[in-house]
């Protein structure tokens, strides 16, 4: 099931990042300057960020962790 | 004078930081060993931070801070989606799949190369030295560039004072030595030192030149108010297939060799947990500023530089079919905006953050470190340790001779930095973005298919040697559907390492056993 969420999740933000519903437009400009085309890649980027917080925390590879030296 | 004099201290700064990591060898260093991996890859010891900022610094070239403020410049907002969004998702997600397992496989059998990996896990040799070949080839224009960059830049900020064949040389002595002195260690050092004035950069240059251009709405305003420059804050003159066909290019990163190298070098796996989580906050930090002042630039319509590179858009925009390819292409040089960023420094900074901008610039050029150590290292390991180099004369010569390559290869750079102009490697760079994006699914299936087999990794490998070589050499060539060629060309690996493994027979079992 967290596999699934995971995979899904993972679809989902690669498929999010092809915004083609703000292609054309440049507003709503954010603070005034920030045209849409702009922040809601910089949005993206955060929500990168949280995506792999949450892999980090419910599918870390703890198998491979404490690998021995050769 | 200032900017120069900053750049000469960045230069000192990283020179020392190179050589007191030489000092800083690890003790566990016996005379039995353990040399090699103290050198190319710091002995598998370095901690979080320097793994984080050392590995985000290794991935920003002179590209990063010029490049993508230029093709902002050109080509408007879309550059931050194209470049920087995608690589924030795509690059941490295979840090975290493909990163995690190399490391753990690294300190399991001992690897210090890819090659080596996929020489133990496909039971083969030679095989392993053709993809040697072809991971070495691709790198090489990376080298060069780094030097010509590094001439170009310091000549620019000495104002001429210093000229290109000097500026070019001193870059290549100091890289050539904080890597001959340093190894990883210094080099992992001196990119941590880079990532971090990257990132103070980014922030006060943003605010010095919005106070400077009396506040970034206006500026914006500006460029929506005109039919010429409106489309710069869409996306409308890019088509969604091209867009889509980006969020390939990040594959790349993780088939760098210097990247997967670099995987090797983490202390713990847990290291690579706030990497991958951080790496997206990174690219944010140091792109939306650069893009975004590409961008704005176009609003300086009061500054004569920029103005001339406006000038010649327009006149590119509506020449006659009859002009010229070489005044076409003088046209292109003059209106391309791969300095605006320190333009609009020397309208709106102050003397001393121009010469921070100008360390910034040599600290993106000097990217090329990385690429070099991985070159020795690869050419060490996977030729003269596989060929009997190491059994014969130990591990220290080994050392050395990684050592004397450095050399080699920094001088070899030079010597043709000096004689060929820049734009062929500008476009053999481009093309070795895809070549590694289609050699990604040798590690996919090396850490994750059991099935796969030394027959489709060589598959893989000509097939790319044979695109990089055809779409440099055929314009429009793989160019499918209005996609870029990296989509068809990474298609096809994967579809060539699945048909022909299949068709072949598999790895033995014992061998598949010590991949799980």
């Amino acid at each position: 099931m967290r596999g699934l969420f995971l995979t899904v999740a993972i679809i989902g933000l690669y498929g999010l990042h092809q915004d083609i519903w703000f292609w054309r437009t440049a507003r709503p400009l954010l603070f005034g300057f920030l045209p849409v085309g702009l922040w809601y890649h910089a949005a993206y980027c955060l929500a990168a960020a949280l995506l792999m917080w949450v892999i980090t925390k419910t599918a870390w590879p703890t198998h491979l962790e404490e690998e021995p030296r050769r | 004078m200032i900017p120069a004099v900053l750049v000469f201290a960045y230069l000192a700064i990283v020179l020392y930081i190179g050589i007191f990591a030489f000092r800083r060898r690890s003790p566990s260093i016996g005379p039995d060993g353990r040399a090699a991996e103290d050198y190319f890859l710091a002995g598998r010891a370095l901690g979080p931070m320097v793994f984080l900022l050392s590995l985000f610094g290794t991935n920003m070239t002179a590209f990063t801070i010029l490049g993508s403020a230029g093709h902002a410049f050109a080509n408007g907002v879309v550059t931050f989606g194209l470049m920087a969004s995608s690589s924030a998702f795509i690059i941490p997600l295979t840090l975290f799949f493909v990163g995690t397992r190399m490391w753990a496989m690294g300190r399991r059998h001992g690897f210090i190369t890819p090659v080596q990996m996929f020489r133990d896990r496909w039971e083969c040799g030679h095989i392993g030295t053709a993809i040697f070949v072809v991971q070495a080839a691709l790198l090489v224009p990376y080298i060069i560039i780094g030097v010509m960059g590094g001439g170009t830049a310091l000549s620019a900020i000495t104002s001429g004072f210093v000229p290109y064949w000097l500026g070019g040389a001193i870059v290549a002595m100091v890289v050539m030595s904080y890597v001959f002195f340093g190894g990883m260690r210094g080099t992992a050092w001196v990119n941590t030192f880079q990532t971090v004035l990257f990132l103070s950069f980014g922030a006060i240059a943003l605010v010095v030149i919005g106070r400077g251009m009396g506040g970034f709405p206006a500026a914006i305003e500006t460029l929506l108010a005109s039919p010429a420059s409106a489309p710069l804050i869409t996306r409308e003159r890019v088509s969604p297939l091209f867009f889509f066909s980006y969020t390939f290019i990040p594959l790349s990163t993780i088939a760098f060799p210097h990247i997967t190298i670099f995987c090797l070098t983490a202390r713990r796996m847990a290291q690579f947990r706030r990497t991958v989580i951080f790496y997206p906050l990174c690219i944010l930090a140091i792109w939306l500023p650069c893009v975004f002042l590409g961008v704005a630039a176009n609003a300086m319509h009061d500054t004569p530089r920029i103005e001339q590179k406006l000038e010649a858009r327009r006149t590119l925009a509506s020449a006659p079919a009859s002009m010229s390819a070489d005044e076409r292409a003088a046209l292109r040089r003059r209106a391309a905006g791969d300095d605006v960023v320190p333009i609009m420094l020397e309208r709106y900074a102050p003397l001393w953050l121009a010469g921070i901008l100008g360390a910034g610039i040599m600290a993106a050029v000097m990217a090329s470190d990385s690429q070099i150590l991985a070159l020795s290292t690869m050419f060490t390991e996977d030729v003269f340790a596989f060929y009997g180099g190491k059994a014969r004369f130990g591990e220290a010569v080994q050392v050395q001779t990684g050592r004397l390559f450095v050399v080699v290869v920094t001088v070899v750079a030079y010597v043709i930095a000096l004689r060929a102009p820049q734009s062929i490697f500008d476009l053999a760079v481009q093309y070795a973005f895809s070549g590694y994006s289609a050699l990604s699914p040798l590690l996919f299936a090396a850490l994750f298919w059991k099935r796969s087999t030394k027959w489709g990794a060589l598959a893989v490998t000509l097939w790319v040697a044979f695109a990089v070589i055809y779409t440099a050499t055929t314009p429009g060539a793989l160019a499918w559907f209005g996609l870029m060629p990296v989509v068809p060309m990474t298609m096809i690996s994967c579809a060539l390492m699945i048909i022909v493994s299949l068709a072949t027979p598999a790895p033995s079992a014992s061998t598949v056993a010590r991949y799980n």
